[in-house]
């Protein structure tokens, strides 16, 4: 019979690593997009790092630094009893820090390809950088902001070696889908590794399918 | 009164380039800057509008500082109190008309200067629809409404009228003047057509290399003599032909082109490209009426 722990805990996951990320990527995309700053390229780089990276290694040294033995992982201990090892708190830091690139990369394009004199025209009229950015430069990248929102979310749900390192392999707090696969594989249980899979599959593709329709206007024929 | 003396170094296609600006426009005035393109003109009106930053000098605007290198002032373009029109029109296109116009508003703002624009500049009929449905000449009303919403002291538009045809243009100079002396703006506008110049403006500022080469009146800086009782045209010359004594020059004025005979004496010192003042004071023309 399966087990839908795993899967109620990738949702879980993704779906709290997608909301988090939203909040840090729209300022974060917005000063790379606009800024002239000298540490742009730096900034951008470390963004981009998780593409390149393996997982594992980002894994193994969020392992480390949170570690309650080293004095970060100490003082986080200390100051806000937070433990972020083997710990559904820690996997979302990962999940955060592993899919900050897809979420971070649609919205700075979005920003970039917008016209640079609708944030001159909203000055002129004499809006706030606050106001421009909810009322003109956000309507304006919705697709931008799906594509993030949605790959962020998938990139999540089918992250592997992260969650590996920091997180184990404990039922219920860190064990998520893609683990949970690997386990019965493990196991030689196949028919229930085939049944992780196969959902896991079959939502992904039909949540990318979703974003490529919308943002190919696929449904516009319907609501215009 | 508005004070302009600023420098400021730019980088154009031809090199390095020193704008150099030191003039004064007289409160209520309808001020064109002309000159050809790369010569300065949308970076004055840039700079002035606080997007952006002169190396050097000052911008007064009725006794206000907007900019004083020496004292470090530069009021954001948000503390300016200016309407741009710019080349691209820039209106949201997340927004209706009516809601392009609304964004304009400032806090607590009565609405009612929005109905009372799109009165004045007939945007009944497209309040509701979203920029792209526009066309260019209505997507220009649109920009002309918004930037008077908050009721600014200065108008600034960036050759507004060059990308439109003929009709659309000569409507639009009509709501330009109608709200230049409606709101008691102070408007400075960019274009490159001398007709246009001469019926709109009254004072002219000529600018080649960042620097103002002529300023005055129009009809003075052009060196047209004001004559009295007569059909005045100017065009451009397109083709010059010798025949004989004569010459015989194709002009385009407006969207007609017409020939007409020039004497040598004349057509030694026309070249093709130049601008010129076309005027008959006593002849007999064919009168037809058109419905």
């Amino acid at each position: 019979m399966i087990d839908w722990e795993p899967l109620i805990l990738t949702f879980k996951l993704a779906f709290i690593t997608t909301i988090l990320l939203l909040v840090i990527a729209i300022p974060l995309a917005y000063w790379l997009a606009y800024t002239k700053s000298k540490f742009k390229a730096i900034i951008e780089t470390l963004v981009s790092m998780p593409l390149v990276l393996p997982p594992t290694v980002i894994g193994f040294y969020l392992l480390v630094a949170f570690s309650p033995s080293n004095a970060f992982g100490n003082w986080l201990d200390e100051l806000f009893g937070l433990r972020l090892v083997f710990s559904f708190e820690g996997l979302i830091i990962g999940s955060i820090i592993y899919s900050l690139p897809f979420m971070v990369h649609p919205i700075q394009s979005g920003f970039s390809n917008l016209p640079k004199s609708l944030v001159e025209m909203s000055a002129i009229l004499g809006k706030s950088t606050s106001t421009t950015l909810f009322k003109v430069l956000l309507p304006n990248i919705r697709p931008s902001l799906l594509t993030g929102i949605v790959l962020a979310f998938a990139h999540t749900i089918g992250e592997f070696g992260v969650v590996l390192m920091i997180g184990g392999n404990i039922p219920g707090k860190t064990k998520v889908a893609s683990i949970a696969i690997y386990d019965e594989v493990e196991a030689l249980n196949y028919s229930l590794a085939n049944s992780y899979s196969l959902i896991l599959f079959g939502l992904t593709f039909c949540i990318l399918l979703i974003v490529y329709l919308i943002n190919g206007g696929y449904f516009k024929q319907f609501y215009k | 009164m508005i004070k302009i003396n600023i420098q400021k170094k730019l980088t154009s296609a031809k090199g390095e380039m020193l704008l150099n600006i030191d003039t004064s426009i007289e409160k209520g005035s309808l001020v064109t800057l002309y000159g050809k393109s790369g010569a300065g003109k949308t970076t004055i009106l840039r700079t002035l509008g606080g997007l952006l930053k002169p190396d050097n000098g000052k911008i007064i605007v009725d006794n206000t500082t907007w900019y004083n290198s020496e004292q470090s002032i530069n009021l954001k373009p948000q503390k300016r109190n200016v309407g741009f029109v710019f080349q691209d029109y820039a209106l949201f296109p997340n927004m209706t008309v009516k809601e392009n116009l609304e964004f304009a508003l400032e806090k607590k703002q009565s609405p009612k200067i929005i109905t009372e624009l799109i009165e004045l500049i007939e945007l009944g009929e497209l309040q509701n629809r979203k920029p792209e449905t526009l066309s260019g000449g209505q997507k220009q009303r649109v920009a002309l409404a918004r930037a008077l919403v908050k009721k600014p002291t200065i108008l600034m538009l960036d050759e507004p009228l060059s990308a439109l045809d003929y009709e659309i243009r000569f409507k639009l100079q009509q709501h330009i003047l109608q709200v230049h002396n409606e709101y008691n703006l102070t408007t400075i506008l960019i274009s490159h057509d001398i007709s246009e110049i001469l019926r709109m403006s009254n004072q002219l500022i000529e600018l080649d290399e960042g620097k103002i080469i002529r300023e005055g009146k129009p009809s003075e800086v052009f060196n047209i003599k004001e004559y009295n009782a007569k059909f005045q045209f100017t065009g451009t010359i397109i083709n010059i032909e010798k025949q004989g004594f004569i010459y015989i020059l194709m002009v385009r004025i407006g969207k007609d082109i017409v020939k007409i005979v020039a004497d040598e004496t004349e057509g030694k010192q026309l070249l093709i490209g130049d601008n010129i003042l076309i005027s008959a004071k006593a002849f007999n023309p064919i009168i037809n009426k058109i419905n």
